[in-house]
């Protein structure tokens, strides 16, 4: 039996450190999946391949998040045209401007204080298409 | 479910623990044994004939032994299945495979939160998901504000109607003595109070309360000889979709459309034949997505469907009769409160609010973020 040299996660943050968005294929079940993971969750086969997405894709729900201190904040779902979905934002527009079907592209943030003991991992954001992209 | 036989085995006994804001330093299983102290005092059995014990609770990792050890039994059947709020209706289906198979002949269900005495962070600890966790979401009034969101994009639904589901929720809890809340709402109070996630206001959200309490079930045999009049399981349906919301396959449909047509078919019912509906009203649109996927009416028609007053105390659907999580206590997982008030309204106890010629009723369980469905149709004597 193989052991597995790396999670999931850590190959898709990888990813996300040279600045792409990276997601599965399962060549069996013929589609994409995501959230990284061990095993295909359409057929239970471990045969699923690395692909980086060309990130672009469309707001598929959005909320504003009021925190009881600090700014509202939008929290957003995002399908991404090669066939998945993942929880993101979309910056550089006002939180309650963000619109279901609103098409986005990906960009990577990198939380500040990369220096300090305990750096946060990069994550995928959006923003409008046509936009800072 | 298959396996499981219409009617085999009863709910016999009912009881909430206290409620709302309890005394200081009260435990999880403190509550729990109140309400099983009271559940049984209801029905007429001892503690000594508890052969069965099932419970859930977030506030404790191995509940099963605490409650136990602290009850002094060493039950034949136990299960501990924690789903979110809809595991008690899980447990329902569970308790009745072990009476039908006679693993016990006395089954306990209970549950306790003190999550308003110790604040809710520290009763239910959220794990961290490398996929969600850094966009901050505010679980779960987040992941139901995006269900929400995609609900009026797809079919209009306005704030007002979501807002109409609070309101009934409330004149429904003016009825009842122990609920928590204790004045009137109107539709602008709940579109004006504090913005949580959009479209939710705080009166969108269920209520953080302390709270727990107990449901004794038995062999239908032996619950014709207890106290009060039994409410037979007739039906009993579940459903996982997913556990995070951005794994949810479509957020305007959840798993209540399978759950509740198991519980139909086993029930050999139908949403037509439902005296009183008791639905996981975790948030405002959890009702409406529940109408629809329990069949009271089409789907994105929820919103119109509650906007006159057709939920509400003289209604023509009588729908979360006790308040609801809305108004009357929500102690984090709810579904066994939504057990306790159909068993009640089965009997004819539920005094100002109860619904006339009350024979069927269904309890709707929900759990996560719309991640588990549970559903259990009860019905007194006359429907088995």
């Amino acid at each position: 039996m193989e052991r597995i040299a790396q999670s999931p996660l850590a190959i898709y943050q990888q990813y996300l450190d040279k600045g792409e968005l990276a997601y599965q294929w399962s060549p069996e079940a013929n589609r994409a999946v995501f959230y990284p993971r061990v095993i295909c969750p359409y057929t239970g086969s471990n045969r699923l391949e690395w692909r980086v997405s060309a990130g672009l894709g469309a707001v598929y729900a959005t909320t504003v998040t009021h925190p009881r201190e600090g700014a509202p904040y939008n929290v957003a779902l995002i399908d991404v045209d090669e066939g998945f979905r993942l929880m993101s934002r979309v910056e550089g527009i006002a939180p309650e401007a963000v619109k279901i079907g609103m098409r986005v592209k990906f960009r990577v943030h990198r939380p500040k204080g990369d220096q300090a003991s305990g750096d946060e991992p990069p994550y995928p954001v959006f923003v409008p298409l046509g936009e800072g992209a | 479910m298959a396996g499981l036989q219409r009617g085999a085995a009863a709910i016999v006994g009912v009881a909430e623990s206290d409620l709302g804001a309890v005394a200081a330093e009260m435990s999880p299983i403190d509550l729990m044994a109140q309400g099983i102290h009271r559940a049984l005092t209801d029905c007429g059995l001892s503690l000594s004939e508890v052969d069965g014990l099932i419970c859930a609770t977030a506030q404790s990792r191995t509940s099963g032994l605490n409650l136990a050890e602290y009850l002094g039994i060493s039950p034949a059947f136990i299960d501990t299945t924690i789903l979110g709020g809809s595991s008690f209706m899980f447990h329902v289906a569970h308790a009745q495979m072990a009476l039908q198979l006679g693993l016990c002949q006395v089954a306990v269900i209970a549950y306790g939160s003190t999550q308003r005495t110790i604040g809710r962070r520290h009763a239910s600890v959220r794990e961290y998901n490398p996929y969600e966790t850094p966009f901050r979401p505010f679980l779960p009034s987040t992941a139901y504000a995006l269900a929400a969101s995609r609900h009026m994009h797809q079919y209009g639904t306005t704030r007002e109607q979501l807002a109409a589901i609070a309101v009934a929720a409330r004149e429904w809890a003016l009825k009842n003595p122990v609920a928590w809340e204790k004045k009137p709402l109107t539709i602008a109070e709940v579109l004006s109070a504090r913005m949580i996630s959009y479209p939710f206001t705080v009166r969108d959200c269920c209520l953080v309360t302390d709270g727990g309490g107990a449901v004794i079930m038995t062999p239908a045999e032996r619950a014709r000889s207890l106290k009060k009049p039994p409410a037979y399981v007739l039906g009993c349906g579940q459903a996982i979709t997913h556990a995070n919301i951005s794994s949810m396959p479509d957020l305007t449909v959840t798993g209540a459309v399978p759950s509740g047509r198991a519980a139909y078919d086993m029930a050999k019912l139908g949403p037509a034949d439902i005296d009183v509906l008791e639905l996981y009203d975790a948030f405002t649109i959890n009702t409406i997505l529940f109408l629809e996927d329990l069949g009271f009416c089409e789907k994105g028609e929820g919103g119109s469907f509650v906007e006159s007053g057709r939920i509400a105390p003289g209604g023509a659907l009588p729908v979360n009769t006790n308040g609801g999580g809305l108004s009357y206590c929500h102690p984090g997982m709810y579904g066994l409160f939504l057990l306790i008030e159909a068993t009640r309204q089965l009997r004819g106890e539920c005094g100002e609010r109860q619904v006339r010629n009350c024979e069927v009723a269904l309890a709707h369980g929900n759990g996560g973020v719309l991640s588990s469905q549970a559903t259990v149709i009860l019905g007194a004597a006359a429907t088995v």
